[in-house]
């Protein structure tokens, strides 16, 4: 586990007695919130492609006043607020990557309650970074901390957190303490990370391939096998393990077979030991079908993470279920493995908190509410002014 | 101050006149078309504004924009109104939507109005250059910037793009938007032009008749921004006609000098059918007509139908269809006692 405070708390009285005025503060600049999350989330950023989004975050930033921007080598946005003594780094760090293609519409609806559009509950963590400062600003807060406000690049996927390790291995601001932003669900409360292995199976026929042996029906078909025996692997209830078959692409069409099938999964567990054994089985079936079938097999692992984190009683963790409470927001436990991963591997405390609630409507359309936004913006605020308050004995 | 008609002729061949022409419009391209990103600083266009003393309205016409209005005022309100105060006031003028148009419009902090309410005592008439003109009577601005509301990517630039020019620039009375810049081009010349009824209609119809006016890149984009004192005295056609008159109008009375044009570069709407654009067409057309004529440069038009016709297959039988396009005009502003009563003029 990450930090050595344990012994510490942070005073939250300060920023949950001011709880209502961030929440009013946050509905008074509804506008500019939703201008903010529209003209990020409009600009299409697919993993390796969101250097125009960040760079738009940076200007969104830079029309704020804050002096200290960039967007770096990898394509992350930073800007930094001074604090007043900045003795403590604190940083706020939301994913500006997306799984959506640069050629789908980006296009957001606006209607008085919710807003329509590709990717949202993505892009709702930059645009809430965005936000956050004129919200201080309008609200007269200064901190005592440095705020860094990371909108990383290279993040889902095969980005494997590239932006954020890229940020954390090079900047000149040794990070205190971070809290990492997700669209939903509003009562996200992360604060450690599960083991994890993401990988592509690729199935290829060759062009000389045998039609009369077995599984001779093409790659679907091998594909299909290999499929059966990773549901057959056996899961225990503790630790929690699961796998994920996320998607399979192949053939071109009807009437004709398959020459090619990848599948692309991910291994998930509590105990690095466990996707460690299955991530061996996994390549055992690759192997084994390779063999009866003939077909070229192979097993791509790009990203892996450990499990780790901080407990439910670190003062970070304690400080961010206060503020959920004193806000009437229930508290939704998860683990993550997104830019919190890249965190707990460097020792640093970290949370992942939600904004808003959303639903999918459709592959690539979400739905996303406004007025949980108000709360979702006063319970990031207020836990960053804890934080900043130091820790006291 | 009102407009004079005094007869204008048509251009002359002379070889002469033409290269004047030539010059003429290539020098006003040069120091009058801009690219929204000229105007980026919005803190130094804020300052401008203040020091100038002029207000700024957005005016945004509306029929049945639901699922758009909402981004519209949103953007313009958030970006020019709470984050930089640039605009003062921000409007929706609608047409009598059956939709939630004017609750959705209103809900983001827009003012909003149905046209038959303002000036009721005048008899009503439907169309967006209605609402254009009764805009001038129900806003306080001395600038108003009209803006659709189906534009799918609306920025604040299509806001701050138009009124900087009339912002930085006295003399400069009328701003229109055009939208150039394409994301991928390969060659250092591309062609650079308006849609399918600019070009094949509006364009030739100036190269005939106002050649400098073919310098403005899209004459009919819905987005422009215009000081008062030149909005009150044009007459305002209430269909498809009204920026075709306007253009007229102004450049009649101020020359081309007073039209300045700002590049926004992409626009995303919804695209028209052909026969849409027919109607259009045959508006435009009657508007322009009606403009030679009062502008003494033809003399003999014969009364023009109203009556559009077109064509449908049906199997091996084809139907003609009547549209009854009307362009109807309102006076200038500046005619009606109640503008002048509330303006004190």
């Amino acid at each position: 586990m990450t930090g050595n405070e344990a012994q510490h708390t942070f005073d939250t009285s300060g920023p949950v007695n001011r709880l209502p005025e961030f929440v009013h503060a946050a509905k008074d600049m509804r506008e500019m919130a939703i201008g903010n999350l529209v003209l990020v989330g409009e600009i299409p950023a697919p993993t390796f492609q969101e250097k125009r989004r960040t760079q738009e975050f940076v200007h969104r930033l830079i029309d704020c006043g804050i002096q200290d921007c960039s967007v770096d080598e990898v394509g992350n946005g930073i800007g930094i607020i001074p604090g007043e003594s900045g003795e403590q780094n604190i940083l706020l760090a939301a994913n500006a990557d997306s799984i959506h293609g640069i050629d789908i519409d980006h296009a957001i609806s606006v209607q008085p309650d919710h807003l329509i559009g590709c990717g949202l509950s993505t892009s709702l963590g930059v645009g809430t970074l965005a936000t956050l400062p004129m919200m201080m600003d309008s609200l007269g807060i200064k901190l005592r901390s440095n705020l860094i406000l990371l909108a990383t690049a290279r993040s889902a996927g095969r980005g494997n957190l590239e932006g954020i390790r890229y940020f954390l291995a090079n900047n000149k601001y040794p990070v205190s303490y971070g809290i990492c932003l997700k669209g939903s669900p509003l009562g996200r409360l992360s604060y450690s990370s599960i083991g994890m292995v993401r990988a592509d199976i690729t199935c290829r026929v060759p062009s000389e391939y045998d039609w009369t042996r077995f599984g001779a029906s093409g790659a679907v078909l091998t594909m299909n096998q290999i499929i059966s025996n990773i549901s057959a692997i056996p899961l225990p209830r503790k630790p929690v393990t699961n796998i994920v078959l996320g998607s399979i692409d192949g053939g071109s069409t009807y009437d004709r077979i398959a020459r090619q099938v990848v599948l692309k999964f991910e291994i998930r567990s509590e105990d690095a030991a466990m996707v460690h054994s299955i991530s061996e089985q996994i390549d055992d079936i690759v192997a084994e079908t390779a063999a009866q079938s003939g077909a070229e097999i192979t097993l791509n692992v790009f990203a892996h993470r450990e499990p780790g984190g901080i407990q439910i009683g670190h003062p970070l963790v304690r400080c961010c279920r206060t503020i959920m409470n004193a806000l009437q927001i229930t508290p939704r436990i998860m683990p993550s493995t997104s830019e919190h991963s890249a965190l707990i591997d460097n020792k640093i405390p970290a949370v992942t908190l939600g904004i808003s609630t959303s639903e999918s409507i459709s592959d690539e359309q979400d739905q996303l509410k406004i007025s949980p936004m108000y709360k979702g913006l006063a319970q990031v605020l207020a836990a960053v002014l804890a934080v900043d308050g130091g820790l006291s004995a | 101050m009102k407009f004079n008609r005094t007869i204008r002729h048509p251009p002359s061949s002379d070889p002469r006149e033409a290269k004047r022409v030539g010059s003429s419009i290539q020098e006003w391209i040069d120091h009058n078309t801009y690219h929204h990103s000229d105007f980026r600083d919005i803190r130094k266009l804020v300052e401008a504004k203040k020091e100038s003393g002029q207000t700024i309205s957005v005016c945004i016409p509306t029929l049945n924009e639901e699922k758009t209005i909402g981004k519209t005022v949103v953007m313009v309100k958030g970006e020019l109104m709470d984050r930089h105060p640039l605009v003062d006031e921000i409007a929706v003028i609608d047409s009598g939507s059956e939709d939630n148009t004017r609750e959705v419009a209103a809900e983001f902090g827009a003012d909003v109005y149905l046209a038959s309410d303002i000036l009721p005592d005048l008899e009503p008439k439907r169309g967006k250059g209605e609402n254009l003109w009764k805009a001038i009577y129900q806003l306080k601005g001395d600038i108003i910037c009209y803006i659709d509301a189906d534009i799918k990517n609306i920025h604040s630039r299509f806001v701050y793009g138009l009124v900087a020019p009339l912002i930085y620039r006295p003399e400069v009375r009328y701003v229109k938007a055009f939208y150039d810049r394409p994301l991928v081009f390969s060659e250092g010349v591309r062609p650079s032009g308006g849609g399918r009824v600019t070009e094949i209609l509006v364009r030739p119809l100036f190269s005939l008749f106002f050649p400098e006016l073919t310098a403005v890149i899209q004459p009919l984009s819905g987005e422009y921004a215009v000081r008062r004192d030149v909005l009150q005295q044009v007459p305002f056609p209430i269909g498809y006609g009204v920026e075709t008159s306007h253009l007229i109008d102004v450049y009649d009375k101020y020359g081309l000098s007073a039209f300045a044009q700002t590049d926004l570069d992409q626009r995303v709407h919804r695209n028209q059918a052909t026969t849409d654009l027919g109607k259009m067409a045959f508006g435009i057309l009657r508007a322009f007509l009606a403009r030679l004529k009062s502008l003494g440069m033809v003399k003999d038009l014969p009364d023009l139908s109203v009556i559009l016709r077109q064509f449908q297959a049906r199997d091996t039988k084809y139907e003609e269809i009547e549209y009854e396009i009307r362009e109807e005009e309102r006076p200038p502003m500046i005619t009606i006692p109640e503008y002048k009563e509330k303006f004190g003029l």
